[in-house]
């Protein structure tokens, strides 16, 4: 049985106040949630800002003065987008995974779970506000990293269109992770054995190309080259693999975490008894 | 007119394999203020909780305004507020944040003049730029309640409003439950306190064990709770009750030693008097007499027991 069913009702049938988007609800829900990032600015901006300046300091001054160049690129420019990826991976997942699990673990979610709103609507709001903050603190990053190295952007809208697919599509899977976690460990568990990994091994400070041809290989099977690839292309016109993998990659895994999302909505899991 | 809300057959079994609800129907007119009566665990927050759409029902129907609560979840949902029994809050937002994120989520525009008045009505307009965690458990209360009614339902639901609240924030409960019934609210709500049933209530149900066990007006069913009986230890034990006695709803217990009489207290003429002076013409003797009230849980177990096949 579903509570909150996917596809909207018919024309017919409908009293005087229905509604055909819960437009407000969507705001609602969409403001609020950038005013509790408001909230804690210093927080969202400064760490965000330190630790990328730390790894400046550690990767582009202490191994980049030994790796001269990687791809025609100083390596101190070509952590930039690896970098931000980084950030953007856990930020997405942590924001959205928090934003859903804290109303479930105070009880609040009672009031979402009874309002006229749709899972696409719900998901809209929640999903789209934590992307948001993702793609600003990627700005943030960007130009924290203008201060130590001259970063070059040949294609500004694919860099832009990268930045908000992944945000969406981490936000969306963090998300899920948020309404399936039971608890703070469960809601960590995730990043640290999966999410953290994977961002390191995806290609953030170096390029596969360096790795032995196993390694190389198996970095294949690792989404997070695909979007580390794909948006240092849009840096520098070159990737480890090519923009239309980058993308499809991307487009796919929106998709999954799509087709998650309708089950768990139709089916109430974890989220209605 | 037909029914704002009804209940059809409706069943609940958790995951758990327990069964919440059975085969509950219920019919609520508009502006009726119902109470649902029952010990705990009875099924009053499942019963509620699938209504508003926070629980998954097992069986059954309901209908809202004539709708289904399902297929046209928005119109139906959009209608209702509910208070839950327990307060569950974002703690970090302010009330005033707290308020207008409710209104916005059940699809109504922004009014802030009607959110001044609601939280002024609620006495909380000084703390609306409070966050939550910093007000008191009372006022924690009048922000859920503040929040139920953001988006101007005409279906409320309040589930034991006044469990374990001071008698101010009661008192100005109660007076909330009337302002709303002058505005045509209907308004269901939970309780383990009879005394508020029949403060508030039109008409009462009583849930016991996942069934709705009875279903009565509140002038009627307070007849019933307003019973009380005289008992009289006999100096000689009676056989049978003397046939001058059959006006008069009277039984023997322990082996015809004690005669007891039950009467309505609210009534202008309770016949105890009457009844004394027969009994003294008749020259039956008793050496003792008490009275007492039905118990609310009396009249659980009366009623439940009565209804059970
Ligand atoms: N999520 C759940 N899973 C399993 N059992 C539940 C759940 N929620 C409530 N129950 C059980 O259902 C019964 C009815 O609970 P509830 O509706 O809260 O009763 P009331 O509100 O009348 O006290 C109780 O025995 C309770 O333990
Ligand atoms: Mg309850």
């Amino acid at each position: 049985m579903s509570n909150m069913p996917m596809t909207d009702t018919p024309i017919t049938n409908r009293p005087m106040m229905s509604l055909a988007f819960n437009g407000p609800g969507v705001w609602a829900i969409y403001r609020n949630e950038i005013r509790r990032t408001l909230r804690t600015l210093i927080q969202s901006v400064v760490s965000p800002v330190i630790t990328t300046a730390l790894y400046f300091i550690v990767f582009g001054g202490a191994i980049g003065s030994r790796i001269s160049q990687v791809g025609g690129v100083s390596y101190g420019a070509f952590i930039v987008p690896g970098l931000i990826m980084l950030s953007l991976l856990t930020q997405s997942v942590s924001n959205a995974s928090v934003a859903i699990y804290f109303p479930k673990f105070t009880g609040a979610i009672y009031e979402l779970l009874s309002a006229p709103m749709s899972a696409v609507e719900a998901v809209l709001a929640y999903v789209g506000a934590a992307a948001t903050k993702s793609v600003g603190i990627g700005l943030i990053i960007l130009a924290t990293a203008e201060l130590f190295v001259n970063v070059t952007i040949l294609h500004p809208v694919w860099m832009i269109a990268f930045l908000v697919l992944t945000s969406v599509a981490f936000s969306l899977f963090g998300f899920i992770i948020g309404i399936w976690a039971k608890s703070f460990e469960q809601l960590n568990l995730v990043p640290a054995l999966i999410l953290t990994p994977l961002t390191f091994l995806g290609g953030s400070f170096y390029s596969i190309d360096m790795l032995p041809p196993f390694w190389r290989t198996f970095s294949l099977f690792n989404p997070v080259v695909y979007l580390v690839s794909g948006f240092r292309w849009s840096f520098y016109g070159v990737g480890d693999v090519s923009i239309e993998a980058s993308l499809a990659f991307t487009a796919l895994f929106i998709a999954v975490c799509l087709a998650i999302l309708v089950w768990i909505f139709r089916t109430g899991y974890r989220l209605r008894a | 007119m037909p029914p704002i809300l009804s209940l059809a057959h409706l069943s609940k079994v958790y995951a758990s394999g327990f069964e919440a609800l059975h085969d509950v129907n219920l019919e609520i007119a508009q502006g009726e203020i119902f109470a649902l009566l029952g010990p705990n665990g009875a099924g009053k927050t499942t019963l509620i909780s699938i209504v508003c759409g926070s629980v998954n029902k097992s069986g059954g129907q309901v209908l809202v305004g004539g709708l289904d609560n399902l297929t046209n979840y928005r119109a139906t949902r959009s209608r209702i507020g509910l208070v839950p029994q327990e307060i569950a809050l974002d703690i970090f937002s302010t009330v005033w944040s707290n308020v207008r994120l409710s209104r916005g989520l059940f699809g109504k525009r922004p009014d802030d003049a009607y959110l001044e008045g609601l939280l002024k009505d609620l006495s909380l307009w000084e703390k609306r730029d409070s966050p939550v965690i910093q007000l008191s458990g009372g006022m924690k209360r009048r922000t859920m309640i503040a929040k139920a009614l953001s988006h101007q339902p005409d279906i409320l639901f309040l589930d034991e409003p006044t469990a374990g609240v001071d008698v101010n924030l009661r008192r100005d409960m109660w007076a909330l439950v009337r302002k709303l019934r002058e505005t045509g609210v209907t308004i269901i709500l939970t309780t383990h306190y009879i005394e508020e049933a029949e403060e508030m209530a039109d008409r009462v149900g009583v849930m016991k064990e996942g069934r709705l066990a009875l279903v009565e007006d509140k002038v009627a069913l307070m007849r019933r709770l307003g019973k009380r009986h005289l008992s009289l230890t006999l100096k000689t034990p009676l056989a049978v009750l003397p046939e001058a006695l059959s006006d008069w709803s009277l039984s023997l217990a322990a082996e015809g030693s004690r005669l007891v009489y039950d009467f309505d207290a609210k009534a202008p003429d309770n016949g105890m008097p009457a009844l004394l002076q027969k009994l003294d013409s008749l020259g039956v003797g008793y050496s003792d007499l008490e009275t007492s009230n039905s118990t609310l849980e009396d009249i659980f177990v009366s009623l439940v027991e009565a209804k059970r096949p």
